[in-house]
């Protein structure tokens, strides 16, 4: 069934009747998306896309039974949206927005801690492309002809390294069954290790592959967790190599400020709990063939 | 986005944190009266530049008299300090700071950052202060001491007294070290800092706690409700090309190769850098030309690029999701024209209207390098470099 979402999952996308989520809105109901409502504070009562608006989250659930969101809401009010999304009973929020000050994310992680886990909203960026399962439904700002429907799962920072995986996999006939962005701020919703752990479980996904990058130490509990609990394997990247440190290369959190986060000690990290480490970034759909064919074999 | 030690001190003492009685000079003159005015027998003459290590490079005197203050204040303006945080290039001083020298007993080191592991604000004190927190992260681990602060109830004072006590303070230290931690604390929240670092803080002759030095940094991203933190920003601190680039919305960061990169996307850039590497190159720069780029951004990204005299080749790799092949096309098209460049440029498109962005390239008669994949963008640039020995 992938994971986060498929053609079932019923979407609100706060901020719709803006230019930009209207759009990313389209592409995603053209692509079979199941969009069922819109969220804009003001708009209620409006029609976008043919898909009702409402005032407030809340009620979009009360009415259509959302039960994800893909929110396009502009940095001031980004945090405040998830908030609201969390206290509606929403389940997964998807959030795109790149520049929110890392203030209110903390703000964000330490609301989301007062449901008890049943209730707790999953939430998935932000700075991040989103979330697609090929050919069932997608939910962010990914181009989705270039992902083929499969087994394989992709989680990364990077929404355009996360792009260049897919098609480089695509190339040599392997399939996605989920990719997932998680985004590139210092304090992001769902890490590497909650997705793993979610493609672990999921009956449809039979290799992940996994995307980091310079700074913060998110890979390095990933490392934990497939050393621990991960019966699937593995093929990982690390972008940054050639990065200097203390240099903040564009992402807020890819910055090398303490031990352990440079691509080249992540590697080491990854590599020493079994992770197949692709060598370079043009060579990541060769190394998971390679990974998939070995499997096959044994 | 760092500012000042005086201006960090100055917020600082806004919070209630103890900081030495100072005065700012622009010239040797000012220097001077502002010695005299301070009163006394002896001042320390601070070099203003966004870096760490100063008194290392030289940007840092005890002086005896108000002579030595003028002088070594003249010998400072204008000069570029090169600290081990600058770079080759240093910065350039334009503001001294003058202030009473302190009777110091003990230094200690107390900073607050954005814990990643946590997700929260997290302090690392030391009894052991003056060198750089790294250096002291080395030498003497043992001494570090770290507490995180939970966002929902602030930094409660008990935390405060059981930190005060960690370091080996007693008696009236106590308290004035629970004010400095709490004022600290609400300086970071309520301004939307990133580092808040006091190093040395020190306790003077007569007992008494004083923060001798003060660094601050900002989130960039809380700037837009932070306008008194925004009016600080210096530019004569920062790289000129870098904040060009950052006005313009792209993220570009100068590096030490010839090859010029336009990339969206932090991390396909980081990978397209490392993938030159790999072919034997060196990246100029690092660009992110960010989403939904028009004609006029690329344009912007490569006269960015092109101002560093380094760059023999320009390598433009897209994977388009929210951009578009065919806006970039014609930005490339629209740079080759508007700039008259004469030097390589290779272009890799992917994504969102490849095939109109193609089109458009081929169509445009220019000589611009096409290439399929990442690594087919990288070889081409590398074997496009005048120096690159041409294959029999």
């Amino acid at each position: 069934m992938a994971i986060v979402i498929d053609e079932t999952t019923k979407v609100v996308v706060q901020g719709m009747s803006g230019r930009i989520g209207q759009f990313h809105a389209g592409e995603m109901i053209e692509t079979g998306t199941n969009v069922v409502a819109g969220v804009t504070p003001g708009k209620g009562g409006s029609k976008v896309l043919g898909r009702p608006v409402f005032d407030t989250v809340r009620e979009a659930v009360a009415e259509t039974g959302a039960e994800a969101s893909l929110i396009f809401v502009p940095p001031p009010f980004a945090a405040d949206a998830m908030m609201e999304a969390a206290d509606a009973g929403i389940k997964t929020a998807v959030s795109v927005t790149d520049g929110i000050p890392a203030q209110d994310m903390m703000r964000v992680k330490r609301f989301l801690r007062r449901y008890p886990k049943e209730r707790k909203m999953r939430l998935i960026g932000p700075n991040c492309a989103g979330v697609i399962s090929p050919g069932k439904g997608f939910m962010g700002i990914m181009p989705p002809h270039i992902y083929m429907p499969g087994r394989v799962g992709i989680v990364g920072r990077s929404g355009t390294l996360g792009y260049e995986a897919a098609s480089q996999m695509k190339a040599l006939g392997i399939g996605v069954s989920t990719s997932v962005g998680i985004g590139g701020d210092p304090i992001n919703g769902s890490s590497f290790r909650d997705i793993l752990e979610m493609f672990e479980a999921d009956a449809e996904t039979d290799a992940v592959m996994m995307i980091g990058e310079i700074g913060g130490p998110q890979e390095a509990e990933a490392a934990g967790f497939v050393r621990d609990h991960m019966t699937k394997p593995v093929v990982a990247y690390v972008a940054g190599l050639s990065a200097p440190k203390g240099r903040q290369m564009g992402h807020a959190g890819a910055i090398i400020s303490a031990f352990g986060e440079s691509a080249q000690e992540k590697v080491e990290l990854l590599s020493a709990v079994g992770i197949t480490v692709a060598p370079n970034p043009s060579a990541m759909g060769e190394t998971m063939a390679k990974v998939l064919e070995a499997r096959k074999a044994a | 986005m760092d500012i000042h030690e005086y201006q960090a001190k100055e917020i600082l003492a806004g919070f209630g944190v103890p900081v030495p009685r100072g005065g700012l000079a622009y010239s040797p003159e000012q220097a001077g009266y502002r010695a005299r005015e301070l009163g006394g027998d002896a001042w320390v003459v601070k070099a203003q530049i966004h870096s760490g290590g100063r008194g290392e490079a030289g940007g840092v005197k005890l002086c005896r008299s108000e002579e030595e203050v003028r002088d070594y204040a003249a010998s400072l303006f204008g000069k570029s300090l090169v600290t081990k945080q600058t770079g080759a290039a240093g910065k350039d001083v334009y503001r001294v700071w003058v202030e009473g020298a302190s009777d110091i007993r003990q230094e200690l080191y107390l900073g607050f950052v954005l814990d990643r592991k946590t997700e929260r604000i997290m302090i690392v004190a030391s009894g052991h202060g003056g060198m750089e927190i790294e250096d002291l992260a080395e030498e003497d681990p043992e001494s570090l001491r770290r507490m995180v602060i939970d966002p929902a109830v602030g930094l409660a004072e008990y935390q405060a007294r059981e930190l005060a006590f960690q370091l080996g303070l007693s008696g009236g230290q106590i308290a004035q070290m629970v004010g400095i931690l709490r004022a600290c604390y609400r300086a970071y929240r309520d301004l939307d800092a990133m580092m808040v670092e006091i190093n040395p803080l020190v306790i003077t002759g007569t007992g008494e706690l004083v923060a001798l030095d003060a660094k601050m940094s900002f989130d960039t991203n809380a700037l837009y409700r932070r306008p008194d933190v925004a009016a600080l920003r210096d530019p004569s601190q920062e790289d000129a090309r870098e904040s060009v680039a950052a006005d313009n919305g792209l993220a570009y960061v100068g590096l030490d190769g010839d090859i010029g990169c336009i990339i969206n996307g932090a991390g396909l850039a980081m990978a397209t850098m490392d993938m030159i590497k790999l072919a034997g190159g060196e990246p100029a720069n690092f660009l992110d030309i960010g989403g939904g780029a028009s004609p006029e951004r690329v344009c912007t990204a490569f006269r960015t690029v092109l101002s560093d005299p380094n760059v023999s080749v320009v390598l433009v790799n897209i994977f388009a999701g929210i951009n578009r092949c065919d806006w970039i096309a014609e930005g490339v098209i629209k740079a080759y024209r508007e700039l008259g460049l004469s030097l390589p440029v290779v272009v890799r498109l992917a994504g969102t209207n490849v095939e109109a962005g193609r089109k458009l390239l081929n169509a445009s008669g220019l000589p611009i390098v096409a290439a399929d994949t990442l690594a087919e963008a990288a070889d081409a640039a590398v074997a496009a470099r005048p120096d690159t020995p041409k294959a029999a």
